[in-house]
């Protein structure tokens, strides 16, 4: 039985179409945090579900190929983003954390708002998906 | 609108992250640890002095007005206490390098070191009974971290008792909290205090206000909810110990003081009563404590408690000078707390042993050790010259003019016999035979010994000048005494 080795061809076919579709759908819920439910917490938590799918799928060194990031310092970058956005404020000389909004035109989306909340939003977004791979990972690795 | 508010809670925030990136550099994290630590003691230093010369400041952040956003409220109790804590910080910045940490500050040592003073003083600076809740946290969260940080068998046994004990009280705030929300529909302290004013504090009003003492009393291990503290602040390296015995005590401490000299002060008869039994009770179990035992990092941890009650005492008596004597105590007492621990941690490292019966003599060989504790053993009881007579005096005083002679009497037995406790550990440590040691090399303690000697020097500054610090205690009491002032800060109208 030594060199048994699963063939998991269903679920790697079918993960590779559903982790593309989880991610699509992280990255809708963090941007449509504003006006409606999701944002930066629920976002990283849809993200760090589709990455721990393909480590099941794929194993966790081939994961670590095609995504060559160290989640854990992606824990003070996020920090950082979220506090930068608060040190913002000393620049404008306005209070600690006060956020603002304004309209820009693009090429194909058309008149969109973008609010500097949302640059906190992406800080929590990286910390939540540095902290929930760094628990799953250092459990996984552990022998 | 100041942001100057904001900056002690965020200096040690930015500095935890960015020592994370540095983790695997030894040296640069000393040396940026020492660098960021005295930077937060600049900084809260000129708060102290704006607050001082100015009055309270009050930040509104976001731009939001006050029962509206988080408000941080910086008065002159806030101020003082977040630099007390930024002298510590520095303290155990210097210390650090030779604590013996070893492998630890490899696992992200410095940055949970700068977390835990954040949280610390962001509980002091808050206005805001929820932020309050989450800064607890954050402060928990890094006292977490590191009390298990190094992995020994007995630190995981210690830190799981911490952890349920704290998560439970912590659950038991977020209930009280959700209570108090659903009766007065708010959480910003100032209104909370204007509502519950407005209502003359009825009969659900002063059970939550009990509920949240049950809180704070866990947090700040006084009498029946202490038993969790003397064993969980020995397991960890000397440093830790250190600042977990001068800080998050007073946390607790602290917002006992902000939650009963602002909100619930209309059952004084009710509540008040109750804190200054609490707090003898505590005193007198606490001293039983640090005398039953021969070790000597335990005697330090359960002298804890009684310094515990004697600011609840303050408290609990409830008048100008009594309270002026609490805020006098407190701030002493997180200096000498974390000069003992500090000191401690060294006597146990050159004698190699934390058991009592084994040393002996050690004054032959470190003279300066010897005198150091010698005169924090004063500090402690409050003798003359050193800051613990004044906090302690000015106590007395209250409780005299009020009539509570019986608390008064338990307070200055138990100053006996905590002299009594810590002169244990010099009499038979220190004293005795010359050659009772020889066995061991002598190791070099300069480095260690400069922090505890800086922390000495400021408890006996406290002391000698209290002629100035005094009026600023005097102040604070006055405070504390008039909500309306904290009030009409924060709800402009």
């Amino acid at each position: 039985m030594d060199n048994y080795k699963p063939n998991n061809m269903i679920l790697q076919t079918t993960t590779s179409l559903i982790a593309f579709l989880l991610l699509g759908f992280a990255v809708y819920l963090l941007f449509a945090g504003h006006n409606s439910p999701g944002g930066g917490f629920v976002g990283g938590l849809m993200t760090s579900g589709a990455i721990l799918l393909l480590n099941m799928a794929y194993g966790s060194l081939t994961v670590k190929k095609m995504l060559p990031i160290n989640f854990t310092m992606l824990i003070p970058i996020g920090l950082l983003i979220a506090i930068a956005t608060g040190l913002g404020s000393f620049i404008f000389n306005v209070p600690f954390l006060s956020h603002t909004f304004g309209y820009f035109t693009f090429p194909i989306f058309g008149e969109v708002e973008l609010a500097t909340a949302m640059l906190f939003d992406f800080g929590v977004y990286f910390t939540v998906v540095g902290v929930v791979m760094t628990i799953i990972l250092s459990i996984a690795e552990d022998q | 609108m100041s942001n100057l508010a904001v900056l002690p809670i965020i200096i040690p925030l930015i500095s935890a992250i960015i020592l994370i990136f540095f983790n695997s550099k030894v040296k640069a994290s000393r040396i940026l640890t020492q660098l960021f630590s005295l930077i937060g003691l600049g900084v809260s230093g000129y708060v102290v002095w704006q607050v001082v010369a100015n009055g309270t400041i009050v930040l509104e952040t976001g731009e939001w007005i006050a029962p509206y956003g988080i408000i941080l409220v910086v008065d002159t109790l806030a101020a003082v206490l977040v630099l007390t804590t930024n002298i510590i910080s520095v303290a155990g910045a210097f210390y650090a390098p030779y604590a013996g940490l070893g492998e630890k500050e490899n696992y992200y040592f410095y940055p949970f070191y700068f977390f835990l003073i954040t949280g610390v003083s962001g509980a002091f600076i808050t206005g805001d009974l929820f932020n309050l809740f989450v800064f607890f946290e954050v402060l928990l969260m890094a006292s977490y971290a590191l009390i298990v940080l190094g992995g020994e068998k007995v630190q995981l046994r210690e830190s799981v008792k911490y952890l349920l004990v704290n998560l439970f009280s912590s659950m038991l705030f977020v209930t009280a909290v959700a209570f108090l929300y659903g009766t007065v529909g708010t959480i910003n302290i100032a209104q909370v205090a204007q509502r519950v004013q407005e209502v003359d504090q009825q009969g659900i009003l002063t059970t939550i206000g009990i509920l949240l003492f049950f809180v704070f009393a866990t947090k700040a291990a006084v009498f029946p909810l202490y038993y969790w503290l003397p064993n969980s602040y020995i397991v960890p390296n000397p440093l830790v110990s250190a600042l977990f015995g001068a800080l998050l005590t007073k946390v607790g401490i602290y917002s006992l003081i902000r939650v009963f000299t602002l909100i619930f002060i209309h059952q004084i008869d009710l509540t008040h009563d109750l804190f200054i039994w609490i707090a003898g009770l505590s005193m007198i179990f606490g001293v039983i404590g640090a005398l039953s035992t021969n070790n000597v990092k335990l005697i330090i941890a359960y002298n804890i408690i009684p310094a515990i009650g004697y600011i609840l005492m303050g408290i609990g008596i409830f008048n100008q000078e009594a309270l002026s004597g609490s805020v006098y105590y407190l701030i002493q007492d997180m200096i000498v707390k974390a000069a003992l621990f500090l000191l401690i941690g060294i006597i146990v490292y050159v004698a190699g042993t934390s058991d009592l019966r084994k040393m002996n003599g050690l004054i032959h060989h470190y003279p300066l050790l010897g005198w150091l504790l010698f005169i924090s053993a004063f500090v402690l009881a409050g003798i003359p010259p050193f800051s613990g007579f004044i906090g302690k005096l000015l106590l007395l005083e209250g409780a005299f003019r009020d009539g509570h002679i019986i608390i008064a009497i338990i307070g200055l037995l138990t100053s006996l016999l905590i002299l009594y406790s810590i002169i244990k550990i010099f009499v038979r440590g220190f004293w005795g035979d010359k050659e009772a040691m020889e066995g061991i090399e002598k190791k070099p303690i300069k480095g260690m010994v400069a922090p505890v000697i800086f922390l000495l020097l400021l408890t006996v500054i406290l002391g000698v000048g209290a002629e100035f610090f005094y009026p600023i205690a005097d102040s604070i009491a006055a405070y504390l005494l008039d909500p309306e002032i904290y009030i009409d800060s924060v709800m402009k109208e």
